[in-house]
């Protein structure tokens, strides 16, 4: 059977897909919001917090496993994001949606003035993904990753100084907008976005500049241009995301975006394999879950310190140091599970064959 | 005048303490090509080894457990020997169990052991020593001290005097003497220098040694100077003084130096005016700006590309 023709374009499919998928976010959110379970809304905490990790670690993903520039300065973006959007809403739009009753009406500006400001918020963060990418111009490696790094730093350490938001004291009382469903909603479009763009030829440019910048260039590709841009897209989503933590979070602090958030993200990309989308969202869900999941170690060993960090950092250093590669290496999950699907249908027609060969013997029953 | 020859001397005292962690930085990444992040850390364990070697030392003469330590030259020669042992045990074995079985893996993979040990040490030491800070104790005698108008005490000078002392030590070791010589062939090229018959491994490992010891000075004497340590307090002189290797030119011994004490005094100047709030960021400020005109730091050598 042919398939239409209109279905064979990716973008309709895509749309397609994102509709669907609003539509099972929306019945999954509205089912999790009634389980009657004791106790779910710490899971629903851990679930969320997943959700936003996986925005942050695919995005990155797009600029140091993709275009290979490596940035460390990921809270930095995050922060852009969260305190651009939340400034919106705590000034702007909460005061605005407030004057209006409880209602159908209500509900939808908030949420529309909620898009907004998360996008504005990225497009905040982009910007600044722009102005740290172009003294990729110049640098390279490591010198580029501490350039990143203080940026991150800079950010956090002006944030402290600006008193209308808040300052040290952290920006408390922030619109409490975030939920199940936007956070998904946009996790699923980053990972579109980013299986997009590799596939593109934007992508390729990308994974060129990664594998040898000088080839890159005699081939023609603007590595300059494409260094940056891969900078603006991956800190659109980390805008986002901070936006999207922000609202969930209904309060800001500087603290919360210091260096060592850029390393968590980092470990993720690492982990799940540099270049892989399916590895970051596996290794963000492992790298959010894991410190919870350890939470009963504290009981069972039955200290007064909590010893789940000083679990969770060992567990980093075994794992990386069984999978230097990162668990995926570049492949992405779909194709590990296809190879060993292959090795396994292989094996089992080499056995048969065996037992043919066998069987050409003479018999018993002939 | 005065206040800036204070601030010029207030800035020089915590630039050679960033300049001791700094060496440990850039010796590492000249010869593995590794941005150590535990090494901050390391530094916070040089000061905790301080604060309990001082606790134990006085113990072992019979003190009472909370009496104040009685300070001398050679209780604080001891002191300062012990907490770099410890931290020169623990900078072997942490290169022997989290990098070394990475050598030949990307180099991002041992990046991420390393950030993973830097997190060991800081959850691990609020779970050893506590959250909570504690108080230094003052291991030797303060004096207040005037030249010119210009304050300064005796922990000052003791500063400026040991770090240089060490400075120079290392300046010997690596271009006086034979391991030194072959730290520079391993740093020149890995694997022709383990070719011509060099311990390649043995560098390496003296190497780590070497720079956890100078972090444990450097714990030592930030413990002199600001008593108020905590298993946190590493991350951020930590993370300046990496900002200093990279100013000097990381892989540059020299230049670590000279980066470390350009982020003291220009610190110095930053929280005597009136911006003093944005005191942490300038380090990094100073950073981006020398970055954009000089791509490889001060010092560094700026490598051709081979194609």
């Amino acid at each position: 059977m042919r398939r239409s023709s209109l279905l064979k374009s990716w973008w309709v499919r895509d749309l397609l897909g994102l509709l669907i998928g609003i539509g099972v976010l929306l019945g999954l959110s509205w089912v999790l919001q009634r389980v009657p379970i004791v106790g779910i809304a710490y899971y629903f905490r851990i679930v969320i917090l997943i959700g936003i990790n996986i925005i942050l670690a695919v995005s990155l993903n797009i600029i140091n496993g993709h275009a290979g520039q490596f940035s460390m300065g990921h809270a930095g973006f995050m922060a852009i994001g969260a305190y651009g959007s939340a400034y919106l809403t705590f000034f702007f739009f909460g005061p605005y949606v407030d004057k209006f009753p409880e209602g159908t009406q209500r509900f939808v500006l908030q949420n529309v003035l909620f898009l907004l400001a998360l996008i504005l918020g990225g497009l905040m963060a982009a910007v600044a993904g722009y102005l740290v990418g172009l003294p990729s111009l110049r640098l390279r490696g490591d010198y580029l990753a501490i350039v990143t790094l203080g940026f991150g730093e800079i950010i956090r350490v002006i944030l402290l100084n600006v008193e209308k938001l808040g300052a040290a004291r952290g920006l408390s009382g922030v619109p409490p907008w975030g939920n199940f469903f936007w956070v998904f909603l946009f996790a699923w479009i980053t990972i579109l976005v980013s299986m997009r763009l590799v596939n593109s030829s934007v992508g390729r440019a990308f994974l060129a500049v990664r594998e040898d910048e000088i080839a890159a260039e005699a081939m023609g590709v603007d590595t300059t241009r494409y260094k940056v841009r891969a900078f603006v897209i991956g800190s659109f989503f980390a805008g986002v995301a901070g936006g999207l933590f922000g609202h969930y979070m209904s309060y800001l602090n500087p603290a919360m975006f210091q260096f060592v958030k850029s390393f968590e993200v980092i470990a993720m990309v690492v982990l799940g394999g540099l270049g892989s989308i399916s590895g970051s969202v596996v290794a963000a869900i492992i790298l959010t879950f894991l410190p919870e999941g350890l939470r009963g170690v504290k009981g069972w060993l039955n200290t007064s310190a909590d010893p789940r960090m000083v679990l969770y950092s060992i567990m980093l250093i075994v794992l990386m140091l069984t999978r230097p590669q990162g668990l995926l290496g570049r492949k992405e999950l779909w194709e590990v599970l296809a190879r060993r699907k292959d090795t396994v249908q292989k094996d089992a027609r080499d056995e048969e064959e065996g037992k043919m060969d066998r069987g050409s013997g003479p018999s018993i029953d002939a | 005048m005065q206040t800036i020859l204070q601030n010029l001397l207030n800035g020089i005292a915590a630039g050679s303490i960033y300049a001791l962690i700094a060496l440990g930085y850039t010796m590492v990444y000249g010869i593995l090509k590794l941005i150590n992040f535990a090494h901050g850390d390391v530094f916070m364990l040089g000061s905790m080894m301080g604060f309990y070697g001082s606790r134990w030392l006085h113990r072992l003469r019979g003190g009472e457990a909370l009496a104040v330590a009685e300070s001398s030259w050679w209780s604080a020669v001891l002191i300062l020997l012990f907490a770099m042992v410890v931290c020169g045990v623990f900078g072997y074995l942490n290169e022997r169990i989290a990098y070394r079985p990475l050598r030949n893996a990307p180099r991002i993979a041992s990046l991420i052991t390393a950030i993973g040990v830097s997190f060991f040490l800081e959850y691990g030491g609020q779970m050893v020593f506590g959250p909570n800070p504690k108080f230094f104790p003052s291991i030797i005698e303060k004096h207040r001290l005037e030249f010119f108008g210009v304050v300064t005490t005796s922990y000052q000078v003791i500063v400026l005097g040991v770090a240089l002392f060490f400075m120079l030590l290392l300046q010997y070791i690596v271009f006086g003497t034979k391991f030194g010589r072959a730290m520079r062939a391993v740093s020149f090229n890995y694997e022709t220098a383990s070719l011509m018959g060099i311990p390649t491994d043995r560098v390496v490992s003296t190497t780590f040694v070497l720079g956890s010891a100078l972090a444990a000075v450097a714990g030592i004497l930030y413990g002199l100077s600001y008593p108020k340590i905590d298993p946190l307090m590493g991350i951020m002189p930590g993370l300046k003084a990496f900002v200093a290797a990279v100013l000097g030119g990381i892989g540059n011994v020299p230049g670590a130096v000279i980066g470390g004490l350009i982020i003291g005094v220009v610190e110095a100047f930053v929280a005597g005016s009136q911006w003093s709030t944005y005191r942490d960021a300038i380090a990094f400020v100073i950073l981006i700006l020398i970055l954009l005109f000089r791509p490889s730091g001060l010092f560094g050598k700026s490598q051709a590309e081979k194609v």
